[in-house]
C-alpha cells in the first residue's frame, strides 16, 4: 500500500472533472485519479452541443435558457442552481472557444448555434437557436480541448486508478472527507490518497440498463463509494430515456439530427410527434418525446416485423447538410445498420442515457451528508453530481454545460478550501475496506459469473423501471436486484492474477451497479407521481402537493450487518417561476 | 420517406437469430504466467453482425475472464480498443464480424510498436509523450477579447480533418518507421500538430514546426499511407503529414 499525498485530488477525468483539474491545478497541488485515459471519457461521446444563449443567430437571452431548464425538469429543478447554469453558460462557452474549441461558425465568424429540444424563445413561444456545436462531435470537441489545456497547465494525471473508497472521518459530530482509496489496474497495487479537498467528477450509471447509449464504463463509481460511506443519493428514481438510440444497440444518435430537420415517423410514415406536441414537435424534451415513440409502439404503429421501433427520417435534408453537420451519427447508420441515412430513415428506440440523480451538492460543489449539512473537503461535479439543475429530465445540450459551469465552480471552491484547510487525519487502516473487497473477490470459489448477475440485472432494469414503470414492474425489480445482490455475494472471478485484472475489477463494478439499481427501484417505487423522466402509469399525473420534493436516499446498516434504504425527502428551491403544466 | 433498404435490414434482423461459429484467434501474454506470448483459439457462436468486440466479450464473460483488453464506449468514438484484427489495424468496437471474413480463424493481436503489457494491452505512454511534445494546445498573446475569437468557415474548415483524432494510436501503431525506431513522434503526434498548425486563431505554429524538424520529425515519414488506412476516423493522415512537411519548406501556413 502506498500513501499520497495532494491538496486537491480529481476523480475522474471527463468534462467535469478535467474543467475542475484546470482551476484546482492553477491554485493547488492537484492529483487527477482516472480509471480511463482522459480522453476516453464518455464526454466524447455527447454529440449535439452545448447551450448557452449568446444570441449569435436570432433574438435570446439567459432568463429564457433558465425557465426552459426549470421546466424541462418539470419543475424539480433547483431554480438558483438553473439561474447559475444559464447566466454562466455564456462565458462557459467563451471559455472554451479560448481554450481552442473548434466550434462551427456563422457567416460573420461567430459560434454557430442550432435548435435542440425543450429550448425556446421567450418562455415556450416557438424553438430558438441556443445550441453552440461542432458538427455532431461536440462532446469529443470539449474533451479534446480539455485535455489540451490539462497538458498546457501540467495537470498531473493518475491512469487506470479506479476510486474504490471514499475516506469518511467524524470529527466532534462532523463527517469529513479524509481522502479516498484506490485500485492501480496495472499493478494489483492499493493506494491511499489524503487529500484536503477531493471533487468526485465519475460520471453515471447507465450501465445497470442493456439498451444504453452509456460506455461499458459507466458504472456509477463514484456515487457508490460515497452511498457505501454514508452519504445520501438524490432523485435516483429520474432517468433520461434519450429518444433516438440505434434500434437494439442503444446507440446515441444527436438530438441535433431533429435540430437540423429531422423527422420522427412510425410506420405509416405519419409525423407523431405533431400530435403529442403541437408547438415543438420533434423537438419536445426528451422525456415527452421517448413515451410518445413508446405509446406509438405500444398501439401497434411501431415499425418493422416486431414493431418495436419507430424511423428518424432525415431523407428529406439535402446530403451535404448532413455531412457538414451530422457526419458522425450517419456514419453510425452505415457502419452499424448498413443504411445509407440519405436515401433510408433509420430505426431507433429510445435509450437509457443520463442520470438526473446522483451524490447531492449545493451550487458550490460542495456534497451535502443531509438536506442542509456540508461535507468538508468534499465535492462533485457532472452527472455524478445531482445539484439540481436537471430536475426531473435534463435538456439536451445542458450536460455539457452542467460539466463546464459545475466542473470548474467545484475546482475553485475546492482548491480554494485546500489552500486554508489542514488535512484531516487518516483512519487507522485506510485501505481495510478496498483490501478486503479485492480478497474476498480474488479468493472467492463461490459459483455464480459476473456476467451473468449483469445481464439478468440489465434486462429487469429494461423490462421494470424504463420508460414506463408500474406499482408492480417496479417491485418486481425490487425483488429482483435483492435476488441479484444475495447471488453476488457468492460471485468469483477467474483472473486471480495482480497485472491490469480488469475480470476483477468488472466484478467490482457490478456490486456499484446492484447497490444503485436498488436505490434507484426503491426511490422509483415511493414515488407516487409522474414527472419528468419518472413515468408512473398508475398514477399518470404530477403531484405537487405530495412530491414537489427531492428524495434522499440513505444507506442503513443494521447491527447483525444488514443493509436497507432509508429514504428522506429535501425540499426543492423555488424562486421565480411558479410551476405550471408542461406542455409543448 | 423511401423505404426499400429498411425492408432488407429488417428482413435481416428478423433473421438475425442465425448465429453461425467462427474462430477468434489471440495472441495472448501474461507475464505473471509466462515470459512467452502464445496464440489461443476460441470458437463461439456469434450473429455476424456483431462486433468484434461483441466477440471479445463473449470471450471473457463466458469462456474465459483472464483475456484483457481495453474498451469503453463500443461505438468508435473513445478509442480504447485499437488492435490488430487480421493484421490490420482497426478499431474492435467498429469492426463487424460479417466484415472480415468470419469463415477463416478471424486474429487478433496487440497494436504493434508499444510494449505488450497483458494480452492485447500496450504500454501507452510513450505514444502520449509523442502528443504531449508537440504542445497540442491553442497558443495566443495579446489580450484576450471580451467574447469569442472570430474565424470564418472557411478559416474553421482548414484543420476540420485533423480535429476529428481520438488518440486511438491505430495510425502510428502501423507506421513502419514507427515500429522500427519508437523514438520517431508517428502520425497521431503530427495530426494533432497539424490541427493547430493550421488553425488561423493560433500563433505557435513555427516552434511547432521546429519541434518536427527534428530528425526525429515529420522528415522520417515514408509516405506508406499506413496511418491513413488505419485511421477509424477516416482522417488522411498521410495527407497532413505532407501538409506540415510543405509548411516547413515554404514556412506558409
Amino acid at each position: 500500500m502506498k500513501i499520497h499525498k495532494y491538496d486537491t485530488v480529481i476523480v475522474g477525468a471527463g468534462g467535469a472533472g478535467m474543467r475542475a483539474a484546470i482551476e484546482a491545478t492553477k491554485r493547488s497541488r492537484t492529483a487527477v485519479l482516472t480509471k480511463l485515459y482522459p480522453t476516453r471519457s464518455h464526454t466524447g461521446a455527447a454529440q449535439g452541443g452545448m447551450a448557452a444563449a449568446l444570441a449569435n443567430v436570432e433574438e435570446d437571452n439567459w432568463e429564457w435558457h433558465t425557465f426552459d431548464t426549470i421546466k424541462g425538469g418539470d419543475y424539480l429543478v433547483d431554480q438558483d442552481a438553473a439561474e447559475i447554469l444559464a447566466k454562466e453558460a455564456i462565458d462557459a462557452v467563451l471559455d472554451l472557444e479560448k481554450m481552442g474549441l473548434p466550434f462551427n461558425r456563422t457567416p460573420d465568424g461567430t459560434i454557430d448555434q442550432r435548435r435542440f429540444g425543450g429550448h425556446s424563445r421567450n418562455h415556450g413561444e416557438a424553438p430558438v437557436r441556443r445550441s453552440c456545436y461542432a458538427a455532431d462531435r461536440t462532446g469529443h470537441m470539449i474533451l479534446q480541448t480539455l485535455y489540451q489545456n490539462c497538458v498546457k497547465e501540467g495537470v498531473e494525471f493518475f491512469n487506470e486508478f479506479y476510486v474504490l473508497d471514499q475516506l469518511i472521518v467524524e470529527e466532534d459530530g462532523v463527517k469529513k472527507s479524509a481522502g479516498v482509496v484506490a485500485y492501480e489496474l496495472a499493478t494489483g497495487e492499493i493506494h491511499v490518497f489524503q487529500a484536503k479537498a477531493v471533487v468526485y467528477a465519475s460520471g453515471g450509471t447507465g450501465k445497470f440498463f442493456k439498451v444504453t447509449s452509456n460506455a461499458h464504463t459507466l458504472t456509477g463509481d463514484g456515487q457508490a463509494a460515497c452511498y457505501r460511506r454514508g452519504l445520501p443519493l438524490e432523485d435516483m428514481e429520474f432517468f433520461q430515456f434519450h429518444p433516438t438510440g440505434i434500434w437494439r444497440m442503444g446507440i446515441l444518435l444527436t438530438e441535433g439530427a431533429r435540430g437540423e430537420g429531422g423527422i420522427l415517423r412510425n410506420k405509416d410514415g405519419e409525423r407523431f410527434m405533431e400530435k403529442y406536441a403541437p408547438v415543438m414537435k420533434d423537438l419536445a424534451s426528451r422525456d415527452v418525446v421517448s413515451r410518445s415513440i413508446y405509446t406509438e409502439i405500444r398501439e401497434g404503429r411501431g415499425c418493422g416485423p416486431e414493431g418495436d421501433h419507430v424511423y428518424l427520417d432525415l431523407t428529406h435534408l439535402p446530403p451535404e447538410q448532413l455531412d457538414a453537420k451530422l457526419p458522425d451519427i450517419t456514419e453510425f447508420a452505415r457502419t452499424y445498420l448498413g443504411i445509407e441515412p440519405y436515401t433510408d430513415p433509420i430505426p431507433i428506440q429510445p435509450t437509457a442515457h443520463y442520470a438526473m440523480g446522483g451524490i447531492p451538492t449545493n451550487v458550490e460543489g460542495e456534497v451535502l451528508s443531509d438536506n442542509t449539512t456540508v461535507v468538508p473537503g468534499l465535492y462533485a461535479a457532472g452527472e455524478v453530481a445531482c445539484v439540481s439543475v436537471h430536475g426531473a429530465n435534463r435538456l439536451g445540450t445542458n450536460s455539457l454545460l452542467d460539466i463546464n459551469v459545475f466542473g470548474r465552480r467545484a475546482g475553485i471552491a475546492a482548491a480554494e478550501y485546500s489552500a486554508q484547510a489542514d488535512y484531516v487525519e487518516l483512519p487507522e487502516n485506510p485501505a481495510e475496506l478496498v483490501v478486503s473487497l479485492v480478497e474476498q473477490l480474488r479468493d472467492s470459489t463461490g459459483t455464480e459469473r459476473v456476467a451473468d448477475i449483469r445481464k439478468e440485472l440489465q434486462e429487469t432494469m429494461d423490462a421494470n423501471v424504463m420508460v414506463f414503470r408500474t406499482e408492480q414492474t417496479i417491485k418486481t425489480a425490487v425483488e429482483k436486484i435483492a435476488e441479484l445482490r444475495a447471488r453476488y455475494q457468492n460471485v468469483s472471478v477467474q483472473d486471480k492474477g495482480k497485472r491490469f485484472n480488469t475480470d476483477l475489477l468488472e466484478a467490482i463494478e457490478l456490486g456499484n451497479l446492484l447497490d444503485l439499481a436498488e436505490v434507484m427501484a426503491v426511490s422509483a417505487l415511493a414515488r407516487k407521481e409522474s414527472r419528468g423522466g419518472h413515468y408512473r402509469e398508475d398514477y399518470p399525473n404530477r403531484d405537487d402537493v405530495n412530491f414537489m420534493r427531492h428524495t434522499m436516499a440513505y444507506r442503513e446498516v443494521a447491527d447483525d450487518g444488514k443493509d436497507s434504504i432509508r429514504l428522506d425527502y429535501k425540499p426543492v428551491v423555488q424562486t421565480r417561476y411558479q410551476p405550471m403544466e408542461r406542455k409543448y | 420517406m423511401a423505404t426499400p433498404t429498411m425492408d432488407k435490414v429488417e428482413a435481416e434482423a428478423a433473421a438475425s437469430d442465425h448465429l453461425i461459429t467462427v474462430t477468434f484467434r489471440i495472441r495472448r501474454f501474461n507475464p505473471e504466467v509466462s515470459a512467452d506470448a502464445v496464440w489461443e483459439d476460441f470458437q463461439l457462436e456469434i450473429d455476424p453482425k456483431e462486433r468484434v468486440l461483441d466477440g471479445l466479450h463473449k470471450i471473457k464473460w463466458d469462456l474465459d475472464g483472464t483475456l484483457t483488453f481495453r474498451r469503453s464506449c463500443a461505438h468508435g468514438i473513445c478509442g480504447s480498443d485499437a488492435m490488430r484484427i487480421n493484421g490490420k489495424n482497426r478499431l474492435a468496437c467498429k469492426t463487424l464480424i460479417k466484415d472480415i471474413n468470419p469463415a477463416k480463424p478471424i486474429t487478433v493481436e496487440p497494436i504493434k510498436g508499444l510494449t505488450v503489457l497483458k494480452d492485447l494491452v500496450v504500454d501507452m505512454d510513450p505514444f502520449f509523450q509523442a502528443y504531449r511534445d508537440v504542445m497540442p494546445f491553442l497558443v495566443t498573446s495579446g489580450n484576450e477579447p471580451t467574447r469569442e475569437r472570430l474565424q470564418s468557415a472557411e478559416d474553421r474548415e482548414r484543420f476540420d480533418d485533423t480535429t476529428k483524432c481520438i488518440l486511438c494510436a491505430a495510425c502510428t501503431s502501423s507506421c513502419p518507421v514507427f515500429w522500427n525506431d519508437g523514438q520517431y513522434f508517428g502520425p497521431a503526434a503530427i495530426v494533432n500538430a497539424h490541427r493547430f498548425i493550421f488553425d488561423s486563431r493560433d500563433e505557435a505554429g513555427e516552434q511547432r514546426l521546429e519541434i518536427l524538424n527534428d530528425k526525429d520529425g515529420v522528415w522520417r515519414c515514408r509516405t506508406t499511407f499506413n496511418c491513413t488506412d488505419a485511421c477509424p476516423r477516416g482522417i488522411e493522415v498521410t495527407k497532413a503529414i505532407q501538409e506540415v512537411k510543405r509548411a516547413l519548406i515554404t514556412r506558409r501556413f
